[in-house]
């Protein structure tokens, strides 16, 4: 494939940035023909280079719906008097680590956990509002355990793994009934029992919710669980500890290095086994719905110590996200995709429309183009898709909103309809804290005039590989939640993040993990170990470099530039061109920044510039190996659409033939190139076909 | 819009602090209160000054981890976040005072920030049901009355910011605790530890040297959550029938 190998050379200096905090313009408005690159770029340019393929090899043979009962009886158990003897590290204390804490508490094993919150209770699943999917066929209205792994698999398109979505579609029954039992105050009907609402991308009603704050009533459930295990001894938390480097012995995962971010001080923990939860990258757009802290640094210094990267390029663009009002914003806020249920999308037909008053636009002047385009599925259409046609209407000049740079960056939200059908005191029952939400941040009020949203980073679906017993491919560290890459393939249907943190967490971890356990405890790892002191020392050496650099950037200037070379060449709309430039652009930048970074203050000492730099140093790196990955999938799947690989209506167009594979990325050392593995897919039961929400 | 900022500014929890005072030009309506102190962060760097520590996290008003006195009020003028508070609700030209929260059981670690470990040491010492993973019952099995949901959830709906303890003359927890008491409460999962649990819970806030409430109401008013005065009432009747019942 490689005839012709060229370098791309670095640049040094900073790139020519767009302007700040505003994703940059569209360039054409037309969506333009391309032909799918037959040569890999990535090949081409030395980017990367191909390694062995590797497969799962802990889902047990035999039918999927045994599978799991295989496993949990085939995982070796551990005595409860020798459970007390093995010690678990778990890094993150959101849904999915919150719950394997208190779980692996209960059990009887010791946990040290660590977070970077003052409280476990503050991690960012708090704040997923939508709700949580669970295959309980309360409505009868035709759902199962079956067609949730379905929708899962078909709403991922075609690119996860089918044992995996399975097995969280068989324990999605289970979160409920735990939940309940814990007091989470979930919605109910007058009859007492609990309400179910629809949601994007399916047509059962299977979503529990508790308003418009389900994340935050399950993780107060799963911290409360947690705490309840520090009070009995069994966990030691650790807030405001940041995970700074994972510490392999003899090929295991034994411990981790973490700062205490008051008082500095650098520690070594270890134990039998590590457990990564500490949620996905967003933020390496700069701009996403991720909070403030949220970062890749704990999964990216395991993927340093070897452990692989699935698919670091599938993202999810959240729909419905407030626009962006300013260059100093810091962050974009979500509202939840539930308001697609009885809020209405459109925008003016005609471009010369787009500044006036919505409420002065006539209904035949005005375009609902999802229920247009999708008369099937309307306005529920899964999020990627959802996402790609907002850009699609603005690129084509008939974005509304605040003209930002000469650009209008938003679509209409409507809620009329909903008012007019349901009463003002109804909608404000179901949606009430997202609409006063929406008003304090905009200063507009939505029970009269539409609310205006766009397309913002949300979610990561790729993390680090696992197998089917969630343990990657470095023995002893296992990987839950947002940080791992697999059950939602290329994109993530709504409602299904929250299923799959307290699955991982509370049932399939739990069970998994002991089979490891059952052989230990390991050899015990002295402090003085040269692989224990060799993290340190790394670790130290990283904070004193950073810190005496003193060049003229703060660490944000940074950040945001990453940000905007991401949002443009790596964002909702990819391509061979705008990503090798991408890539350039990101080397030129990391070089800068080891070069020119600003970082005041001790390392002794509460630091959080010192704590940001080191988070954007590993978005860095990160984002050239998102780029690479966007590179090699010469394909359009889920969230990454490949402007060479569309369909004549301008759909995603898959190449199952050659990409029906997850990317596993092995770390190519400081100065080497990336190595892909490949596991291959192979679906049995939902078969490969085109998507299709018409 | 031109604003003075006099920001508590305290190297550490033994340093005696005090108010420093900056001036900022270019600050829009639609700014966040925190993007504001963003901007002088990024200012105070590039002039080699360290920046001002804060907390934030979500910056969508849910993970409870901002919170600043602003000119005296709990997460300032509206009854919302600090995250959530924008400039539009501030006047041109305004000085603006901007300081930790002040209470014994919540020491400052630096700057605006503070240690309010002592919450979830509440919430250790009874704050949830036991209930071990895989021991639940059918989520069905049993109905809970839509009123006492709706109202639970209310409860629930607190996000563990501090600012009730804050606003409170006596900094009292009492609003914090009773929300928890009241939410676990009012569900039938929750009867079977509720006398135990407030007894424990209340013996770790005083433990945690908060103060006792008197009936102020500044913590709902400074609630971002609307959280009202009812749970402490309900605090203390669940308190009084634990000691009834011999708790």
């Amino acid at each position: 494939m490689t005839d012709t190998i060229t370098e791309i050379p670095v640049a040094p200096t900073a790139p020519e940035a767009p302007s700040p905090a505003a994703p940059p313009a569209p360039t054409a408005p037309a969506a333009p023909v391309f032909d799918v690159p037959l040569e890999n770029a990535g090949i081409a340019h030395g980017l990367y280079r191909d390694g062995e393929n590797i497969s799962d090899t802990k889902a047990p043979p035999g039918d999927i719906q045994s599978k799991w009962t295989t496993r949990q009886f085939e995982a070796a158990l551990v005595n409860p008097a020798n459970r007390r003897k093995l010690t678990v590290i778990v890094v993150g204390t959101g849904l999915a680590g919150g719950s394997a804490c208190a779980t692996l508490g209960e059990a009887g094993y010791n946990v040290k956990a660590f977070c970077y919150q003052d409280s476990p209770r503050r991690a960012h699943s708090i704040a997923a509002q939508g709700g949580i999917n669970a295959a309980k066929n309360y409505k009868e209205d035709g759902d199962s355990t079956y067609r949730l792994f379905y929708d899962t698999v078909k709403g991922g398109d075609f690119r996860s793994r089918e044992s995996n979505v399975f097995r969280l579609a068989s324990v999605s029954t289970n979160i409920i009934d735990q939940c309940v039992a814990q007091g989470v105050p979930f919605a109910r009907e007058y009859g007492g029992l609990l309400d179910n609402r629809s949601f994007g991308g399916v047509q059962v009603s299977r979503t529990f919710y508790a308003r418009g704050q389900t994340g935050q009533q399950l993780l107060i459930g799963a911290y409360q669980a947690l705490e309840r295990q520090i009070a009995a001894g069994t966990v030691e938390m650790n807030t405001r500890h940041e995970m700074l480097e994972l510490v392999v012995v003899d090929g295991r995962a034994r411990g981790v290095i973490v700062r205490d971010m008051v008082s500095g001080k650098v520690e070594t923990h270890l134990a039998d086994a590590v457990v990564l939860a500490s949620g996905g990258y967003g933020n390496v757009f700069y701009l996403s719905t991720n909070a403030m802290g949220c970062n890749v640094t704990a999964t990216w210094r395991a993927h340093r110590q070897g452990a692989y990267f699935g698919n670091p390029c599938y993202t999810q663009i959240h729909p419905t996200c407030i626009p962006v009002s300013g260059d100093h914003q810091s962050k974009l806020t979500l509202m939840s995709e539930s308001l697609r249920n009885d809020g209405r999308i459109w925008v003016p037909k005609n471009r010369e429309d787009c500044g006036k008053d919505p409420r002065d636009i006539a209904e035949e002047d005005r375009d609902y183009y999802l229920e247009r385009i999708y008369p099937a599925f309307g306005n529920l259409v899964p999020r990627d898709i959802a996402s790609r046609q907002a850009k699609n209407v603005c690129d084509d000049g008939r974005g509304v909103g605040p003209a930002i740079g000469d650009f209008r960056r938003g679509v209409y939200l409507d809620f009329t309809d909903a008012l007019q059908r349901m009463s003002a005191e109804a909608v404000a029952e179901k949606y009430g804290n997202l609409l006063d939400m929406y008003q304090r941040i905009t200063g507009e009020n939505p029970y009269e005039v539409p609310m205006r949203i766009y397309p913002a980073v949300h979610y990561t679906m790729g993390g680090l590989w696992v197998d089917y017993d969630l343990q990657s491919n470095i023995p002893g560290l296992f990987v839950t939640g947002e940080a791992n890459f697999s059950d939602h393939g290329a994109n993530r249907l709504g409602a299904s993040a929250l299923m799959q943190g307290l699955a991982d967490g509370y049932f399939v971890l739990p069970n998994t993990i002991r089979d490891y356990l059952s052989h230990g405890p390991y050899p015990k790892v002295e402090e003085t170990d040269a692989s224990v002191v060799a993290a340190r020392t790394s670790v130290q050496a990283r904070i004193t470099k950073l810190l005496s650099i003193n060049g003229e950037r703060t660490v944000d200037s940074f950040h945001k530039e990453l940000g905007h070379i991401m949002w443009e060449y790596c964002g909702m709309e990819r391509s061979e061109t705008g990503l090798l430039k991408a890539v350039d652009l990101i080397r030129g930048l990391k070089d800068e920044f080891w070069r020119n970074v600003k970082v005041l203050g001790s390392a002794e000492d509460l630091n959080q510039s010192l704590e940001k730099a080191g988070r954007v140093a590993d978005f860095l790196e990160l984002g050239e190996l998102m780029c690479i990955d966007a590179l090699h999938r010469r394909e359009s799947c889920g969230g990454h659409f490949r402007v060479e690989s569309q369909t004549d209506d301008g759909e995603a167009l898959r190449n199952d033939d050659e990409f029906a594979y997850v990317a596993a990325w092995e770390w190519g050392g400081e100065e080497g190139m990336p190595v892909l593995h490949k596991e291959d897919l192979v679906y049995e039961y939902v078969h490969l076909k085109q998507r299709s929400y018409k | 819009m031109k604003i003075t900022l006099k920001v508590w500014r305290q190297s550490g929890p033994k340093d005696s602090g005090g108010l420093a005072t900056y001036e900022l030009d270019d600050i829009t309506e639609d700014m966040s209160f925190l993007e504001v102190l963003d901007v002088l962060n990024e200012g105070l760097i590039t002039s080699g000054e360290e920046p001002v520590a804060f907390d934030s996290d979500c910056r969508e008003g849910i993970c409870g981890m901002c919170g600043l006195m602003i000119n005296g009020s709990a997460h300032g003028p509206e009854v919302t976040t600090t995250c959530q508070l924008h400039m539009r609700s501030f006047s041109d030209g305004e000085t603006i005072t901007v300081e930790p929260w002040r209470a014994d059981a919540f020491p400052v670690l630096k700057d605006l920030v503070v240690d309010r470990s002592a919450f979830d040491r509440i919430i250790q010492a009874g704050g949830f049901i036991s209930v071990n993973t895989g021991a639940a019952p059918d989520a069905h099995a049993v109905p809970v009355p839509k009123e006492n949901a709706d109202k639970a959830f209310a409860s629930a709906a607190c996000i563990g910011c501090g600012a009730c303890v804050a606003a409170c003359p006596n900094a009292s927890g009492m609003l914090f605790m009773g929300a928890k008491v009241t939410h676990l409460g009012l569900l039938p999962q929750g009867q079977p530890e509720r006398d135990a649990r407030v007894v424990k819970m209340v013996n770790q806030h005083d433990h945690e040297g908060f103060g006792g409430c008197t009936n102020i109401g500044e913590c709902a008013a400074a609630c971002p959550k609307e959280i009202p005065m009812d749970v402490i009432s309900q605090l203390n009747k669940d308190l009084r029938t634990a000691m009834q019942h011999g708790r």
